[in-house]
């Protein structure tokens, strides 16, 4: 059968083809991090991770990535598992309905809006660029994720377990807190972390809040450096040596980024389904 | 009502007021965008939208946005024509067509593409994916096919080509996944009676599960073109920053500007008292309301589909 033959091998044809699309995909991926380690990796060293720019170090630029995700996370967390907490166990109302689409918004939201809105706000009424409010820009990012993964594993926890806390006479709130957040424990970390480190890599949002800096962390209400920015700032310098510490810069944030995603996913393999 | 104060009431209070966050960011971020930008749209009115001048000079100040407009829509036009086709053979290989060990490790690779910082893909686009395209595209064909008005322009590897192609790979992850899910939520009941009249795989795919799926894998195609269109740090390293009438996308090999990396290179320079900064808050209220239409749309329709899916299984 001459039909049947052609059927068969157009069936062949296109299995081929969509394994070629999953190469296409996985070349960049590929690419990226083989370049970032090659030309990242000579530069690594204690001095580079820890001296200032202008003696050719991505120090302060570390340091504020770290100043960052730990006051990111310090606000938009525990809002974040809050508000997740609201749209879980409280959520079967309108008002809820409304901020469960706010949140599926933000999370796509251009993240330069949120900058020059924080710009707009923060920045030009105290007169300042600062840690605080890239905080705060990354915060408007990081709680809509945050809100989302805490009701999607809050709602994972049966409602058998609810009922049989709330038989035994404890109060509703304490049961949340005691018995239904610990039992989503390891779906909220994961969760979060994942969150985290996405928000880690940003980095429209921190031009315009907190500038970069050539010094050490100065305050909160200083200008700062990030990774993110100085990756950018290096790559458009016309220097070779400059560009290379941007590429040094970059190994760093892959390093973090990457390490804490897939740290993540491989410590929650199989605990999560 | 007898409200009175216990833990359950405090708890309750503190959790909807928190929860009201999303809201609150959603309003304040289109109230600053829309106090912000009042002056220009005032001053310029319609001229805003439809113009191609940029000029912060003072007393010689004229802002039109169009160019950038133009930019973002055609970057991720490329972006979809280029990505969308990829994804969705990613998808249709994961579901229907990949041995099961294969499954995890390749979906895992794809989403790892997400979890890279924009930044990097600007890098990587600046120093690498620039000079590919330039050799093994552009150059060629501009060579061959340059009396195309599409392609004309002397190729130089940062440009609106090459800006699709990073945005291309960059919203392959969420087209790819999104659809996975859709096609995953096609019923088994209908692969087996495609099958059991004699459908060979690729026939049950193209046949049965694309067009039962046809609305949610629409739906990951507007998700994908909402990230495109809000994407900013690789663009913004690739797209060669024209401005004015020169950022018009004529041309693929033409260097352009969208309006986030219009912001993202001008913002700082441009000095508070002017007319400059509500003009850049205009660009960002333009590409916001851009954004949330794109989003409103795709969210209705992939719940929608994946609903379906919930009742299902339930």
């Amino acid at each position: 059968m001459d039909n049947y033959a052609y059927r068969k091998f157009k069936n062949r044809i296109f299995f081929v083809l969509s394994f070629i699309c999953v190469i296409v995909a996985v070349i960049p991926l590929l690419s990226i991090l083989f370049e970032v380690v090659v030309r990242g990796a000579p530069q690594l060293s204690l001095g580079f991770l820890t001296s200032l720019s202008s003696e050719g170090g991505i120090g302060p630029a570390i340091q504020g990535t770290l100043i960052l995700i730990g006051l990111t996370s310090l606000i938009g967390i525990p809002v974040g598992i809050m508000s997740g907490v609201y749209l879980a166990e409280y959520g079967n109302n309108r008002f809820a309905t409304w901020m469960r689409t706010f949140n599926d918004l933000l999370t796509e939201f251009p993240s330069i809006v949120v900058g020059i809105t924080v710009f707009t706000i923060l920045v030009l009424s105290i007169g300042s660029f600062s840690a605080i409010a890239g905080a705060i820009a990354l915060s408007f990012m990081l709680i809509p994720i945050v809100a989302r993964t805490t009701e999607e594993s809050l709602k994972l926890v049966p409602n058998s377990v609810r009922e049989a806390s709330l038989a035994l006479g404890v109060h509703k709130w304490r049961t949340t807190v005691s018995v239904i957040l610990p039992a989503a424990k390891s779906g909220l970390i994961t969760g979060t972390l994942l969150a985290v480190a996405r928000i880690a890599g940003e980095t429209a949002p921190l031009i315009m809040t907190i500038l970069g800096n050539q010094n050490f962390f100065l305050g909160f209400a200083q200008p700062m450096d990030a990774l993110p920015l100085r990756i950018w700032r290096n790559a458009l310098q016309p220097s070779a040596a400059v560009q290379a510490q941007g590429w040094g810069a970059a190994l760093v944030l892959i390093l973090i980024v990457l390490g804490l995603n897939i740290g993540v996913r491989l410590a929650s393999r199989g605990r999560l389904r | 009502m007898n409200w009175r104060l216990s833990g359950d009431n405090l708890f309750k209070t503190i959790a909807t007021i928190l929860a009201a966050s999303a809201g609150f960011i959603l309003f304040i971020t289109a109230y600053t965008l829309l106090t912000g930008s009042t002056p220009i749209l005032q001053r310029f009115g319609l001229y805003f939208f439809t113009g191609t001048q940029w000029n912060p000079v003072p007393g010689r100040e004229i802002f039109g946005a169009l160019p950038y407009l133009l930019g973002t829509l055609v970057t991720s036009g490329i972006a979809l024509l280029v990505g969308v086709p990829i994804s969705i053979g990613i998808a249709i290989f994961l579901v229907e067509m990949a041995p099961r060990t294969l499954r995890v490790p390749i979906s895992y690779l794809v989403e790892l593409l997400a979890a890279v910082p924009s930044v990097i893909y600007g890098l990587w686009g600046l120093f690498i994916l620039r000079f590919w395209i330039l050799d093994y595209i552009e150059v060629p064909l501009s060579n061959y096919l340059g009396w195309i008005p599409a392609f004309s322009g002397t190729p130089f590897g940062l440009d609106v080509f090459t800006a699709g192609v990073i945005l291309a790979i960059m919203i392959i992850p969420t087209v790819s996944s999104v659809s996975r899910e859709v096609i995953q939520a096609v019923p088994d009941s209908i692969r087996e009676g495609a099958y059991s009249i004699g459908a060979t795989k690729w026939e049950v795919v193209r046949h049965w599960v694309l067009s039962y799926g046809r609305s949610g894998i629409f739906g990951a195609v507007i998700l994908g073109l909402g990230r495109a269109v809000g994407e900013t740090m690789a663009v913004t390293m690739v797209i060669g920053n024209a401005i004015g009438p020169a950022a018009i996308p004529t041309s693929f090999f033409k260097p352009s500007q969208t309006m986030s990396s219009l912001i993202a290179n001008g913002f700082l320079e441009a000095t508070p008292a002017s007319l400059e900064l509500p003009a850049y808050l205009g660009v960002g209220l333009i590409l916001l309301l851009l954004g949330l239409s794109i989003n409103v749309v795709a969210h209705v329709m992939v719940t929608r589909v994946l609903k379906i899916k919930g009742g299902a299984v339930e």
